[in-house]
Order: structure tokens, then sequence, then C-alpha cells
């Protein structure tokens, strides 16, 4: 993986975002093809098996969470880009199976970034990401679960995530908690499974809460 | 006889004295008379409105008194009713001759009510009960109304705190098995049985036929009325979108020279419309939402971003005030000096405490040789806090960045 580009496919339905994404990232990754509608983007996608899908949240048709219900079984890692960054729309798409997520106004150079990092299967956590986590695992299961692990942070993961949320990269990250970087990687990917996977009633209920009110 | 009054010649009421040609005269609206008057110049008005001589309907009401005392009720009603014409205020008469005057009707209404009316003997304490009800609320004070008029709306939907509602219902519950038991006590049993049975049937059986309509009539006003929330929102999303985003897309146009100007007017705006789109579907309480204006405030005076991370939120008393004014000064001072076009906060509140760090990944600076005279740290920030009964820790390296820990207990 080192020194190749990572193959990139873009899904947005904003024509001037989708150029602009093309020039700044056009040196910098693999830009294999884009799309504008779910539709094409499921075909494309498909067809093409890109590393990463940089993934536009709001789309017609069901956005970005219709695209990964389309596509299935894919070797492809989902980037989640959106202008907004309300919690409900962070959280549907994390527990969909994107491995990240930015907002449109991050500069060039980060969102490169963050697209080599997902394609490495690593997780992009913004500090933004990071705090409706901590929200959402914030107290403590009152009622025990059928799988206690996928529900509760460990101490040091919570470690991890409050660092992140007060805007420390990886390397800050392993020179503050005397660990490797590799062992930040893990646990971040360990809390993203847990996002994903886990049944608890206040993550469910809190998505929900939040566009109720 | 008076000679008749001109239409034109109440006050201020036709606009063809004044007016041009134009204008057709309109006939004048119903007023009292506030000169030429026995009483309340009600009769005078109202032949002036009509455009007879005011003996003639001085006459139909005394005629109309005469007969089953309807002609008393409706003096008085057009006395109370009918405002004088404008531009001409009453002439306060000798006051002793209205009262008298008042309580003669008052007394004479009571007395015909009393004695003619079934349960007569009843109005005078009622009357007497409603007029101190009244006197009452005349007296209350501003405060006093609004709580007794939050208090009648409750219900068993209220808050758990409000105890009158329910205490209401009980009261109208017992009421009703009062009036039942008196019924079934005080009357034969075995007719009143069957009417008691017949009635229950009747009941039922009426609200199973209407039943759903009246379901419908309420969830469709319900619905309605959500419809005109959402509609109501929408116009008003609509109203600020024209007039900010204009505004900012105007401004950013006239300043396009200058990429910092432009840079800030997109955030500020960006800013804006998120918290407008989605922003008030979060319920947050008042400290989240200080600690974004502070920040939204640095970055419109010094043209920068800072990202706003808040998990958790508390209501704001002094300490957590302070705690935000210390996070303010903190991102100012990173502003200032740090060098940096981002600053991240980012807060979290339980009900054990808040604590928040502000962040930058900029100059730094060497914490031991900030001088005593150098306030901005010292005073505006550690002291602050300190005063508060909070804590602050400073973790700065030169050319790598500054962190400003600041925590207070709640």
């Amino acid at each position: 993986m080192i020194g190749q580009q990572p193959r990139v496919y873009l899904v947005d339905d904003h024509a001037m975002f989708r150029a602009g994404v093309r020039v700044e990232l056009g040196t910098l990754v693999d830009l294999v093809g884009e799309a504008g509608t779910v539709a094409d983007a499921v075909a494309g996608i498909t067809r093409s098996q890109p590393d990463v899908v940089l993934l536009d949240v709001h789309m017609p048709d069901g956005g970005g969470l219709a695209v990964i219900a389309g596509v299935g079984e894919t070797r492809a890692r989902y980037l989640a880009l959106s202008v907004s960054d309300a919690a409900e729309d962070v959280i549907a798409i994390i527990r969909a199976g994107a491995r990240g997520y930015v907002t449109k106004t991050i500069s060039a150079p980060e969102l490169a970034d963050a697209v080599r990092r997902v394609a490495a299967d690593d997780v992009v956590f913004s500090p933004r990401l990071a705090g409706f986590v901590l929200d959402a695992f914030r107290d403590a299961p009152v009622v025990p679960s059928v799988d206690p692990e996928l529900d509760q942070l460990t101490p040091r993961e919570l470690e991890v995530l409050r660092l992140l949320a007060r805007g420390y990269a990886y390397k800050e990250i392993a020179n503050e908690l005397f660990i490797s970087i590799k062992t930040v990687e893990t646990h971040a990917s360990n809390v993203l499974r847990k996002l994903q996977l886990s049944n608890r009633h206040q993550l469910t209920r809190w998505a929900a809460d939040r566009r109720m009110l | 006889m008076r000679p008749r009054r001109q239409t034109g010649d109440h006050g201020g009421v036709t606009t063809a004295d004044h007016a041009a040609p134009e204008f057709p005269p309109r006939a004048p609206r119903l007023y009292r008379r506030t000169r030429h008057r026995i009483l309340g110049g009600v009769a005078g008005g109202i032949a002036d409105h009509i455009g007879v001589s005011a003996r003639w309907v001085r006459i139909v009401f005394v005629l109309l008194a005469l007969f089953g005392g309807v002609g008393v009720v409706l003096y008085g009603v057009f006395w109370i009713v009918l405002p004088p014409p404008p531009g001409q205020p009453e002439r306060i008469r000798a006051t002793w001759v209205q009262w008298v005057l008042g309580a003669i009707l008052a007394i004479g209404a009571i007395g015909v009510v009393a004695h003619t009316l079934p349960l007569g003997s009843l109005f005078v304490p009622s009357v007497l009960a409603i007029f101190g009800a009244a006197l009452i609320w005349r007296q209350a004070s501003e405060t006093q109304r609004a709580r007794w008029w939050r208090l009648s709306r409750s219900s068993l939907s209220a808050e758990s705190g409000q105890r009158i509602g329910l205490l209401r219902i009980l009261v109208g519950i017992s009421l009703v098995v009062l009036a039942a038991a008196a019924v079934v006590i005080g009357t034969d049993l075995s007719a009143a049985r069957e009417a008691f049975v017949a009635v229950i049937v009747a009941v039922v059986g009426l609200a199973l036929i209407t039943g759903p309509w009246w379901i419908r009539l309420v969830s469709e006003l319900g619905e309605e009325r959500a419809e005109r929330i959402r509609s109501q929102e929408r116009a008003e999303l609509a109203a600020h979108l024209h007039d900010s985003v204009l505004q900012t897309l105007a401004l950013i146009q006239r300043n396009s020279d200058s990429p910092r100007e432009v840079a800030r007017l997109a955030r500020g705006q960006e800013r804006e419309l998120r918290t407008l789109l989605y922003g008030t579907r979060t319920s947050s309480g008042q400290l989240a939402d200080a600690v974004r204006a502070a920040a939204g405030e640095v970055e419109d005076d010094y043209a920068i971003q800072v990202e706003v991370v808040v998990v958790g939120d508390a209501v704001l008393d002094d300490k957590l005030a302070a705690l935000v004014a210390a996070s303010r000064e903190a991102l100012v001072n990173a502003a200032k000096h740090a060098g940096v076009s981002t600053i991240s906060v980012y807060v979290e509140a339980d009900d054990r405490g808040a604590t928040a760090f502000v962040r930058d990944r900029g100059a730094g600076f060497d914490i031991d040789a900030v001088g005593e005279d150098r306030h901005g740290l010292r005073n505006s920030i550690i002291g602050r806090i300190e005063r508060h009964g909070g804590k602050v820790d400073v973790r700065s390296t030169p050319g790598t960045g500054t962190e400003i820990e600041i925590s207070m207990p709640r």
C-alpha cells in the first residue's frame, strides 16, 4: 500500500462540489469514478470496486444509507462526507458501515490523509464524532444487556476518545498515553465496532430522540 | 321641539366636512350622545343614527320598560356598549346622580330576578360572590393573575407538580357522585332506576355512533395544528434565508479581494445556518449554548475557526458562567498569540462538574516566563476560576501548542 495511491470513488449530488474535489484531490489520490445519484453510485461502485468511497450523506432517494444498502458486500470502505455534522446523520451512517465521517469544510490535504487512513483499514475519528460517541455511551448501563462487551467502553477506550474529542491526533494521543500509534488505532477501531454493533437501548433511542426533539 | 340635528353635526364622524368632495359622506356610526341628553345619551344617539327625533326613541324605550322591563335592560346594555363619539369626551355629570341612578337600577334588577326566577333566593349570594371574585381579580397583581391563569389550565396532563389539576378533577368527580347519590336517595328508587338505565344505554349508544366522528375530529384538529406549525416554521426559515444569507453573499462579493474577510463571513453564515437547520432538533441546555456562542464570537472577531465539541449539558450558574468566560479568554489568547487558523474547545459536563479544554497547535509559550504584569492568563483565567473554586491547568510547549484545562466542580 505504501507508495500506491488509493482508488477513490466519489458520490455527491452537488456537481460543483464533485468538480472541486476532482481538482483538489486529483493528484493526491486515484479518482476512479464519480456519481451524482444513488442508482449511478451503486452501479459505479459495483463495477469499479474502489478502495475508498467518499460518500455524501444527504442525497435524494435515500442518501448515503441507500448507497451502502444497495452495494451490499464489497471490499470498498466508506468515508462519509457531509455538510451537516448533526448527531443523527453521523451516527446513522457509522452504524450503516462507514469507517469515518468528515465535514465538507475539511481542507484538501486533510481529506487526502483521511482517505489514505481509511484505505489502510483505519478509522477517521473527527473530534465531533468522538464527542457523539462519548455522549452516547455516557451513562453506565443499568440493565445488563445480552452482550455487555459491546455496550460499554473500556476505561482505555474512554481515555482515547476524550483525547480525540479534545482535538488530539493519533500521534499525540500515543505520546500522551505512552502507547504506540498502532494501539491507538486499535482502540479507535474497537470503539467504531461497538458503535456499529451495540444494541444499547441508549444508542438507538438517543439518535431517535435527537430527531424527535 | 328642538330642531332636527343634521348628521353632520356629530363631531368627527363624517369626513364630508373636511375632506375633498370626492369622499362620499358615510352614515355615522352608532354613538351615544354627550350633549343634549337626559340619562346616558342612548336614545339620542340611536335617534341620530337612524335620523329621527330623540323624543320618539325615548317613548319607545319607556313603552318597552313598562312591558316586562325589557326596555331597562336594553337601555343598560346600550349604555355600556356604545362609546361616545371620538373627540367628544364625556363631561362627567355630578357623580352622586350617577351613583344613585346606578344603585336604583341594580337593586331593581336584583329584586325582579330574585322574585320571578326559580332559585331566585340563590341569586343574591351568587351575585355577591361574583362581585367579590371580580374585586379580588382586580386587586391581584400581574404575577398572581398569571399564576391563577396557569393553574386554571392544569389538568391530568399537566406536570406532576401541579396537584391543583388533580384536585379539581377529584372535586368534580365527587360532586357528580354526590349529585347522583342525591338523585338516587331522594327519589323513588324503582322508577329512577329504569330511567337511569335508559339514560346510560342512550349515552352509550350515542357514544358508539358518534365516537369515531369525535375521534376523527380531534385527530384532524391535531393534524391541522401540526401542519400549521410546520408551515409557520417553513415560512420563518425562508424569510431568514432570504434575509441573512443574501446579505452575507452580498458582503462576500464586496470583500472578494480579502480572503480573510471572505472566510470569516462564510464561516459565520455557515455557523448560523447550521444552527438554524440542525440545531433546533437537539435539546441543549444553557452551558452548550453559552460555549457555542462564545466560540462564535471569537470566530467572528479574529477570523479563525473554532471547533466546538460539547458532551453533556448543564444549567448555567455562577460557577459555570465563570468557566465559560474563562474558556472564552483562553480562546481569545490562542487567537491572538498562537498564530493558527483553528482552535478546538472540548467541554464535558455532568452533575459533578464541568471541564473545558482549549487547545491549539500553535506557537506555544513558556509558562514560567509569563511575567507578573501580564494580566491575561493570571487574572482573567486562573484568578477567576480559582475564585469560584475550580482548577486551571496550563500545558504549553513552544513550537508544539498549548492546552488549557479548566475544571469547575458544582
